[in-house]
């Protein structure tokens, strides 16, 4: 019994680590996605020149970070509204919300790794346009 | 007493047709009107385009298109009550199709239906009316290119006293006027260019700026933000002490209301998300005007309470 007390308590302080505040995560998560994108505007648009080792590594890392922002449930659980910035729509309508969460994923994950500026410029074009859209519903004006 | 009660009756009869005389709804000059050379479709879109009005009247969650269907129906929640954007397609009696050049000029620039009523000032009619009649004149060459759309949508749905028109004469003295907002002093061509766009059609003050006890905009926080009028937040403070538009440089303002990216590449929310799909079908000179403007406004402290 003691020992099932002890895992128990254990397994709770884990869950509670991994999700102290989904606030923060999913604020992290969203700047990540900014970081990304501001890295690769500039090349996507052909301002700087194409360069594939950083393409590769920045699709990698957007490809991991929309695979936890499918995460819906875990990231804006019930009841963490109030950050000022995540509407309530995302809990009154959240199959809209999850369904933009897994568009993400699926263009970026269509999206590969780009070979050549033309290709990032179609790709990213793409993506960035789920931004636009899922604030445009999903965020409050701050 | 009785020449008492008959003074009075006579003042309030004095009163009211007083009231009645200054609320009437007032219209353009006909001559004005009348003087217009034939408007161009082709300049209109750009207009069209800066006056936003697929934000208000496209009909809630069609896609944005080229040529967008204006079957309106949008509820507005704010503390007035709830406003639903009418249909302003070209439909001849669902919409505005029936409508003449001197029908869309003095709703817009007057707030007044061509029946002779009062518009509600959910419609910017107090910042078109700083537009060029050309302008409006080429903006209803282009409409009547875009599509009909059946169907009315329903009344307003407002609480009482707002439920009398007639009083929005009053506030139109108090509030309408062509004058533009700022008066600034030798501003540049480009400043110019933008403060038209963003005092006239573009009609940014009537979001980012707070208003007066009459539901005005208060022009002396122009631009300063404020409490959004229709569900949470605050529109942002835009003038150079805004906490983000006030750093951006002139091309990263421009660059936002092309691409709706922050220079931190945060992207643009909310209704400002419409917004900017609107602007970024002006050109480039347009939106660098814009970012002119903004520069040369005056700084204020945020007009909303911090959180």
């Amino acid at each position: 019994m003691k020992k099932l007390l002890v895992a128990f308590s254990v397994a709770c302080i884990a869950a509670s680590a991994a999700f102290a505040d989904p606030a923060e995560d999913r604020e992290a998560l969203m700047k990540e996605r900014g970081k990304i994108a501001g890295d690769l505007s500039k090349m996507a648009k052909g301002e700087t020149p194409f360069d594939a080792a950083v393409v590769t590594a920045a699709f990698q890392t957007l490809q991991a970070n929309a695979a936890k922002g499918v995460d819906v449930a875990a990231l804006w659980p019930e009841g963490s509204v109030g950050d000022g910035e995540s509407s309530p729509k995302i809990w009154e309508d959240k199959a809209g919300f999850q369904a933009a969460a897994d568009k993400f994923k699926a263009d970026v994950d269509a999206a590969g790794a780009p070979a050549d500026a033309a290709g990032l410029g179609v790709a990213f074009g793409k993506i960035a346009a789920n931004c636009g859209s899922c604030h445009e519903a999903y965020r409050i004006k701050k | 007493m009785k020449r008492l009660i008959a003074a009075l009756l006579a003042l309030g009869a004095i009163g009211a047709a007083a009231f009645w005389a200054l609320t009437a709804p007032k219209r353009l000059p006909e001559a004005d009107i009348a003087a217009l050379a034939p408007g161009d479709a082709q300049r209109g879109e750009r207009i069209f385009w800066a006056g936003g009005c697929t934000s208000c009247h496209a009909t809630p969650g069609d896609e944005p298109s080229d040529a967008p269907a204006l079957g309106g129906g949008l509820a507005l929640k704010t503390d007035f009550g709830t406003f639903v954007v009418p249909n302003i397609s070209q439909h001849g009696s669902d919409g505005i199709g029936a409508w003449s050049l001197a029908d869309l000029a003095n709703a817009m620039q007057m707030g007044v239906s061509p029946d002779g009523s009062h518009y509600y000032p959910a419609f910017p009619f107090t910042s078109y009316a700083r537009m060029k009649l050309s302008d409006i004149s080429d903006l209803y060459a282009f409409m009547k290119t875009l599509p009909a759309v059946e169907g009315r949508a329903p009344g307003h749905d407002l609480g009482f006293p707002f439920t009398l028109r007639r009083g929005i004469g009053l506030w139109k003295l108090l509030n309408l006027s062509p004058e533009p907002v700022l008066a600034l002093a030798s501003p540049s061509p480009a400043v110019s260019a933008g403060q038209y766009l963003v005092e006239g059609p573009g009609h940014c003050g009537e979001c980012h700026t707070p208003r007066d006890f009459t539901g005005g905009i208060d022009k002396s926080q122009w631009l300063a933000g404020a409490k959004a009028a229709e569900g949470d937040g605050n529109v942002p403070n835009i003038t150079p002490q805004g906490r983000d538009v006030g750093k951006w440089s002139e091309s990263e303002i421009a660059e936002y209301l092309s691409s709706g990216f922050t220079p931190e590449f945060d992207s643009a929310g909310g209704e400002m998300a419409k917004v900017v799909r609107n602007m970024a079908r002006l050109t480039g000179d347009d939106r660098a005007a814009i970012a002119a403007y903004l520069k040369a406004v005056p700084p204020h402290p945020n007009g909303y309470p911090a959180r």
